[in-house]
């Protein structure tokens, strides 16, 4: 299986973000998502800068793939959406059915996980049109995932997303603005101090999202590294993880041992733990609400905390 | 004449007025009280309100549409899930099901079921969903090129402008929302429901499913949990809502409020005329899941409010009785603008 470091879905400083990607260039992932997909305000980074580090990859022998947008809005998101599309030099990740378009019939593309591919009709549809990878939509179980798998076309790649907290939703709103008092368009760039989103807590005090300025996130880390035999199994090609603001080469070089056989899923999980912002969730893979970590369960010492789901 | 003056502009079309249809009596009341189209569902996970005593069967929806038809309202079929792996057949035979009873039209969000209907009843009208998330008039004419589709619904995301712009740039009907709930996430692309309960509109057709609900009296408050999770806290003043999950008070750095939206429901009256003249083809009012007596009173006033509208969109006002009508049934008693105004932009 292949390691793919996705779009990097908060706000960091410019400086911040091109050191993380020299750093990457020298990670063991193989292939490396690019671009603003969350917010069209942020930008620390024009397309050129993308560009550029895009070249620096490639170079470093890295495949390089630009994400559109998941959410378009105005013309200037459409004008955005197309100058990804219409590089001309990288694949592109369509993650709305307008880059779709944009692509269809003239360059193979990566079918984004916001394109919502929940079954085989749907994904050979894409394929028709040029997708030659697809990334399951976060809900899909691996039940689900190996049944789409089994009826894809000819050499379509399954790509899932395989670390990080869950990008779960998108609005036209940024919560993150609301919660300084502050409108969307006087927003300040609020988001840029929380590189790792702004937790959101229950009155009764547990973790549960993350605010990332219009997306919302799992609190929880959603980690497969324990179930990489069974990814294998299912017919995933592709592991992406999410870039986080510290430790994503650690966790990338684990993945990379665990995919290897080098380390079991115990050991795995046991050297993740300490990278992580915030505890691991596993729940959607098994068909289970997303939030909860049947890992855990099943190798709880203690009894399970009455309660809880 | 005087060359300043403009030419007068051709009446727009009078805008449809599209009314949920959760049950058979709330078909027959919406149709009474005058809608021009009323959308539903079978009674299982195609559509995105499959509820507990919602919906039709073969047998209410072939009587439904003859009643509809005798008075000239039409019946548009909501198969507007995405099939899930495994149960592709079960959407398949949805879409033949609602062709062979002569809905029509049916209302589809998922690409692969609409390639079926369009290739398999290529006279059957398509609409597509607002849970298929497009957002711009490219994504909606990317479904019109492959499918066809005749009519498009509107995420309840755009401001005007945006609509505006969508409407002019593409030869599908547009559907947008007038009255109801309201969306804060982009329909289509918002799992928060499965993350809590492991069902969403995506995968099981319901947004925080009942049966995950929990209330609980402890000292001083109610408490509503989804799931186990704990989304709202009621104080003896306060006028507990349906725990759904972007409704909820939670805590941010210390501060508990309402970190997506207070609940208020979705009001875009006093824009009838600028969406009739911007060429909005339908006004959609969400509420399947609601009463009939919500049925009868949000047919009744927009049914008003539209043919005011038509009649004379330069003088049209709205009419106090009608927001009072509305304020009544809304939830939170408390009306918005939503999107289309944004005065959190």
């Amino acid at each position: 299986m292949k390691i793919s470091l996705g779009p990097l879905l908060y706000y960091w400083p410019r400086e911040t973000v091109l050191a993380f990607y020299r750093d990457a260039a020298s990670w063991p992932v193989d292939t490396v998502y690019l671009g603003e997909t969350v917010c069209s305000r942020r930008r620390e980074l024009k397309l050129v800068d993308w560009l550029a580090i895009g070249e620096e990859l490639a170079a470093a022998g890295k495949e390089v793939v630009l994400s559109t947008s998941e959410l378009i809005e105005s013309d200037a998101d459409l004008r955005a959406m197309h100058a990804v599309a219409e590089n001309g030099t990288f694949r592109v990740e369509a993650n709305d059915m307008a880059a779709v378009r944009a692509l269809a019939g003239k360059a193979p593309f990566v079918a984004g996980p916001f394109l919502n591919v929940y079954n085989a009709g749907t994904l050979s549809l894409l394929a028709g049109l040029g997708a030659v990878r697809w990334v399951a939509p976060v809900e899909l179980s691996r039940e689900g995932i190996a049944d789409i798998v089994t009826e894809a076309p000819e050499g379509m790649e399954t790509e899932v997303f395989a670390y990080g907290r869950l990008p779960l939703a998108v609005s036209a709103r940024c919560f993150t603005a609301r919660y300084n008092n502050l409108t969307k368009d006087h927003c300040e760039f609020r988001c840029i101090e929380h590189p790792d989103g702004l937790a959101l807590d229950t009155q009764d005090g547990q973790h549960f999202l993350v605010l990332n300025g219009v997306q919302t996130q799992s609190a929880s880390v959603h980690s497969l590294v324990p179930e990489l035999a069974q990814a294998r199994q299912a017919g995933v090609g592709v592991l992406r993880i999410s870039p986080q603001s510290q430790h994503t080469g650690e966790v990338v070089s684990l993945f990379r041992e665990a995919v290897s056989g080098a380390i079991g899923p115990e050991e795995a999980t046991a050297r993740l733990a300490p990278l992580m912002p915030a505890a691991a969730c596993d729940g959607y893979w098994h068909g289970k609400p997303g939030i909860v970590s049947e890992w855990e369960r099943a190798h709880a010492r203690a009894p399970a905390t009455e309660g809880r789901p | 004449m005087n060359a300043a003056v403009p030419l007068p502009q051709p009446a727009a079309r009078p805008m449809k007025l599209v009314c949920p249809a959760g049950t058979p009596p709330a078909l027959r009341i919406a149709v009474d009280n005058g809608a021009d189209d009323v959308y539903l569902g079978f009674k299982d996970e195609t559509n995105a309100r499959n509820f507990a005593g919602l919906n039709f069967d073969d047998k209410s929806l072939r009587e439904g549409i003859d009643y509809a038809h005798r008075k000239g309202a039409q019946v548009l079929v909501a198969l507007n899930t995405y099939p899930q792996p495994g149960t592709w057949r079960k959407w398949q035979a949805a879409v033949d099901r609602a062709a062979a009873l002569g809905v029509d039209a049916i209302i589809v969000a998922d690409a692969g079921l609409l390639a079926y209907a369009a290739k398999t009843h290529p006279r059957l009208r398509l609409h597509l969903s607002v849970q298929g998330s497009a957002t711009s008039h490219e994504a909606i004419n990317f479904y019109h090129e492959h499918f066809g589709i005749r009519r498009a619904v509107l995420p309840r995301v755009l401001s005007v402008e945006q609509a505006e712009k969508v409407v002019s740039r593409t030869p599908v009907e547009i559907e947008v929302f007038g009255f109801g709930s309201l969306s804060i996430m982009v329909e289509g692309r918002c799992a928060l429901s499965s993350y809590a309960t492991g069902e969403s509109p995506n995968t099981h057709g319901g947004c925080s499913p009942a049966k995950a609900v929990r209330w609980q009296q402890v000292p001083n408050a109610l408490e509503s949990r989804l799931g186990g999770i704990l989304i709202d806290r009621f104080g003896e003043k306060d006028n507990p809502g349906y725990p759904t999950l972007c409704r909820g008070r939670f805590v941010v750095n210390g501060d508990t409020y309402y970190p997506f939206e207070e609940p208020t429901s979705l009001n875009t009256l006093e824009l009838l005329p600028r969406l009739q003249a911007m060429g909005v083809a339908a006004i959609k009012i969400e509420g399947r899941q609601r009463s009939p007596v919500y049925v009868e009173t949000v047919t009744r006033v927009w049914r008003e409010a539209l043919d005011d509208c038509a009649r004379s969109p330069e003088r049209f006002r709205v009419r106090p009785a009608w927001q009072e009508a509305l304020a009544g049934i809304s939830e939170g008693r408390q009306c918005t603008l939503g999107a289309y105004h944004r005065p959190w932009k």
